[in-house]
């Protein structure tokens, strides 16, 4: 049986979210509950969370989550961490022992900043040192999977039921201002944790339910801006397709939303003018990021999420508000089951974006 | 004595035939005569060159040509073929002239590739329900975005072609086709709001006003390039080699260097028109970059330069080059692109399939990193949508179509341009058979054909959950080889039926 990442495995999926935007932090358990309600729409080979603002003691400081197979690749990769990052702070990741959950790898956190010398020598920016390193341990090292490694923010996942993975990983040990979560139905059997989602680079994650046509358009072009597909998944090209615009190309969020769900042609000609220039440029300048067919998403940041349909909207979702939080699913159900109350509760329309930013200040 | 026994021989019903002459009157190339005293009509297939034009305008259908089925003593060694073409030369003494595209039977690779559709997992999208987009946009990318002080994006594209449909009608001179072909091609390409391409012979003074829908071309003679040529169109393309003959330069004889071919190609009256194999300014991909800039300087940088040339070995490093010398766009014609003439040993001997091209080409500039330098065009030959699709998919941004065009005018592919007595009014310039194109007629057959090959790719891009053509580029997962060995998988990059 081929893993993850040497074939393409399309699947199926629900997606969870909540954010409060004033920052006031919560605990993981009602993403939890969530994601539960929707068990139907996975089949138990993968769940996730990514959960922001978990970590405010080392809020300055990279937190990588990594997977092992073996205690020689944690070797080999805290070697090449200690050579490139000063590490602050290292443990196992807490974990409680389950029957559902099984054959768990060797789960570890660190807590890194790239080292100055290091840095400097790289003359890269910090975020894309870091990007890079998270790249080369992917890529070069067998048996060591960093799948988190953003800042004050981290993922957790695993095969399994999401509500499974919550409990196995304690989540409701954790307090962050924004939690997403996958359930994942994949059409055949990976069996490896590495391939469950959210999927993640630095502060970006992406949980997301689809399956796109564009994939391999997407990923020949986002290769030649040395970007790395080893999964072969969705998630992962839509994740380094953010990367690429947001931090690389500088575009606004709402920009990356006019180049990966693009108007039509026919729609962007009806525009007015100054905005026709943009959108033309934008689908011109960016064709290799423009993505087609079936997907619902949102794209957690360092301040804030954006959900996105695709442009026909062939994928279900839903957003609900009350009072300072905005929650988003792929179901009602599993907004109502945590806030039956709701002030308001709408689905977006295909290609446009509903951008959530903390206004409380920064983040704790 | 001439040794050659007629390889096609035109089958006369005489129960339908009503000796009405047409056929006598309809043949260029006097393969039927009329013998009045006993009122019946008589062929020579000895000239016949299968061009159908006999058959098809006679008004009763009493004419067919069938294979002469005259044959050699079998050798699996010495075909008829080769023994003929021994005789011809033994006879003449000279190279041996072919025209249009490689015949002979080397693999058609996109005949072995099959396309995907999206069954369960994702939806496919129906074009009669939802938009379908065509459009494309060639040219260069540049590497940076750029705001304004109220943070507003700059257009700062570099100049592009841009395209209803990822299709364009391929380099034709006029003096090689007729001015009618000319005309329908022009018409045509406005109508569908896609370009044509001059060829390098110049444009005619009547067709500056297709300014919007023209391509303008520089080849090796510079036949008909002044100022205003290179300022009429949308895009110039330097030809610096063609499928159907690497390395070979053109000759259109003196004899068709008349009137209006004389003067757009501003050459005297009956003179050959020779254009050189090589560029005589460019013995080296510096000095091509040098006429690029000559061009775009001339031109004031509002035009996208297009560097077209032919698929051979070493396609892949002289590609890369190119997407570094400042052009927008590289045109790559594979071994089976078509032509009004060419020594039918190059033709057939001489370069690379262009799938095999474009994918390693594709490949490459995106393994270097200069994807996005330049835009990729393919051609040589292009003969259906689903070509098109495949095309797409290996990494094309849009093709050139030559052959299918022709074809689609009346074209019969009888392979005798080089004689200039195309019988269906194309490749020639006698007035009285260039009269037979009707250009009202041809440039709506044109509209026609490209008109259902987009629908044609709009249902297959429906198929496959694909909405527009950019998702489509370069998405070779859509692509699956049947029997094909791994080499030809490794170099298409594509997996194999069932994998």
């Amino acid at each position: 049986m081929q893993r993850e990442g040497q074939i393409r495995i399309p699947s199926g999926c629900a997606i969870s979210g909540i954010i409060d935007t004033s920052g006031k932090r919560m605990s993981g358990e009602q993403i939890i509950r969530s994601i539960a309600v929707m068990h139907d729409r996975s089949n138990g080979l993968g769940g996730g969370f990514a959960a922001y603002g978990i970590y405010p003691e080392y809020k300055d400081y990279y937190a990588l989550h990594v997977f092992y197979d073996s205690s020689a690749a944690k070797k080999e990769c805290e070697d090449f961490l200690e050579r490139h990052f000063d590490i602050i702070n290292l443990s196992k990741i807490p974990t409680r022992k389950i029957k559902e959950i099984t054959d768990e790898p060797l789960i570890w956190r660190y807590f890194v900043t790239p080292l100055p010398t290091k840095l400097a020598e790289s003359q890269l920016d910090e975020r894309e040192f870091t990007a890079k390193c998270v790249f080369r341990v992917n890529t070069r090292i067998q048996d060591a999977y960093v799948f988190s490694s953003g800042k004050n923010m981290g993922v957790f996942k695993a095969v399994g039921f999401p509500e499974d993975v919550g409990r196995f990983y304690r989540l409701e040990d954790y307090e962050g201002w924004c939690f997403t979560a996958h359930g994942r139905y994949p059409t055949n059997t990976p069996g490896w944790w590495g391939g469950a989602h959210p999927f993640a680079l630095l502060d970006y994650s992406v949980v997301h339910n689809g399956e796109i046509s564009s994939y391999d358009a997407n990923r020949r072009a986002i290769e030649m801006y040395g970007y790395k597909c080893t999964l072969q998944t969705d998630t992962e090209v839509i994740t380094y397709i953010v990367d690429y615009l947001h931090r690389k190309k500088g575009l606004t969020l709402n920009e990356i939303a006019a180049t990966i769900a693009a108007p039509f042609w026919q729609t962007i000609e009806r525009m007015k003018p100054e905005e026709r220039e943009a959108h033309e440029y934008l689908r011109t300048m960016f064709s290799g990021q423009l993505i087609t067919g079936p997907f619902s998403i949102i794209v957690g940041f360092e301040n804030g999420i954006m959900a996105l349909n695709d442009r026909l909207k062939l994928r279900s979702m839903v957003v609900g508000e009350k009072d300072s939080r905005v929650y988003i699913s792929s179901e009602e159900s599993a907004i109502r089951i945590i806030e039956p109350n709701l002030d308001k509760v709408w689905s977006p329309k295909g290609g446009q974006p509903v951008i959530v930013h903390l206004t409380g200040g920064e983040a704790q | 004595m001439n040794f050659l026994y007629p390889e096609y021989e035109i089958v006369r019903n005489y129960d339908k035939c009503i000796s009405c002459r047409a056929c006598e009157r309809q043949c260029a190339n006097e393969v039927h005569e009329f013998l009045a005293d006993k009122n019946k009509m008589l062929c020579d297939d000895s000239k016949c060159v299968n061009c159908h034009r006999c058959c098809t305008l006679c008004p009763t259908h009493a004419l067919k040509i069938v294979h002469s089925g005259n044959t050699y003593k079998t050798n699996a060694n010495w075909s008829g073929k080769a023994i003929n073409e021994i005789y011809k030369q033994a006879d003449s003494g000279g190279v041996l002239l072919s025209s249009m595209g490689n015949p002979e039977n080397y693999p058609v690779y996109f005949d072995k590739i099959l396309l995907n559709a999206s069954q369960v997992t994702n939806p496919s999208i129906d074009p009669l329900r939802e938009p379908m987009e065509t459009k494309v946009s060639l040219g260069a990318k540049p590497k940076k975005i750029e705001r304004d002080k109220n943070g507003r994006l700059i257009n700062n594209l570099p100049p592009q072609i841009s395209l209803s449909m990822p299709m364009m009608f391929s380099a034709m001179s006029y003096g090689s086709i007729s001015y009618n072909a000319h005309e329908s091609l022009a018409r045509a390409a406005k109508e569908l709001g896609i370009v044509y391409n001059t060829g390098e012979g110049g444009l005619h003074e009547d067709f500056y006003k297709f300014g919007e829908n023209t391509i303008v071309q520089v080849a090796s003679g510079r036949f008909g390039v002044h100022p205003q040529y290179l300022n009429s169109g949308v895009a110039i393309e330097i030809k610096m080699g063609q499928g159907a003959k690497p390395g070979i330069g053109g000759h259109l004889p003196g004899t068709k260097i008349l009137g209006d071919i004389s003067r757009t190609r501003m050459i005297p009256e009956g003179t050959d028109a020779i254009s050189p194999a090589p560029h005589h300014d460019i013995y080296s991909i510096e000095d091509l970059r040098q006429l690029v800039y000559s061009l775009k300087e001339a031109t004031d940088y509002k035009k996208p330069v297009i560097v077209k040339i032919a698929a051979v070995h070493n396609v892949t490093a002289i590609a890369s080059g190119i997407a570094r010398s400042g052009a927008d766009i590289i045109a790559i014609d594979g071994f089976r692109g078509g032509t009004g003439a060419a020594p039918t040993r190059i033709r057939d001997h001489v370069g690379i399939p262009i799938e095999l091209a474009l994918a390693s080409v594709d490949k490459r500039l995106r393994d270097e990193g200069i994807r996005d330098n330049v835009s990729l065009v393919v051609c040589g030959s292009i003969r259906s949508s689903a070509d098109i699709v495949k095309a797409v998919a290996l990494g094309a941004d849009c093709v050139y179509i030559g052959s299918a065009a022709l074809i689609a005018m009346g074209c019969h592919l009888c392979r005798s341009c080089h004689s200039g007595k195309c019988n269906w009014g194309i490749a020639t310039q006698f007035p009285e058979l260039t009269k037979r194109l009707n250009p009202d007629i041809g440039y709506k057959r044109l509209v026609n054909l490209f008109g259902a090959w987009q629908h044609e790719i709009e249902e297959i891009m429906g198929g496959m959950g694909i909405n527009s053509i950019e998702s489509l580029k370069g998405n070779r997962l859509m692509l699956r080889g049947i029997g094909l060995n791994e080499k030809e998988l490794e170099i298409l990059g594509i997996k194999h039926a069932g994998e």
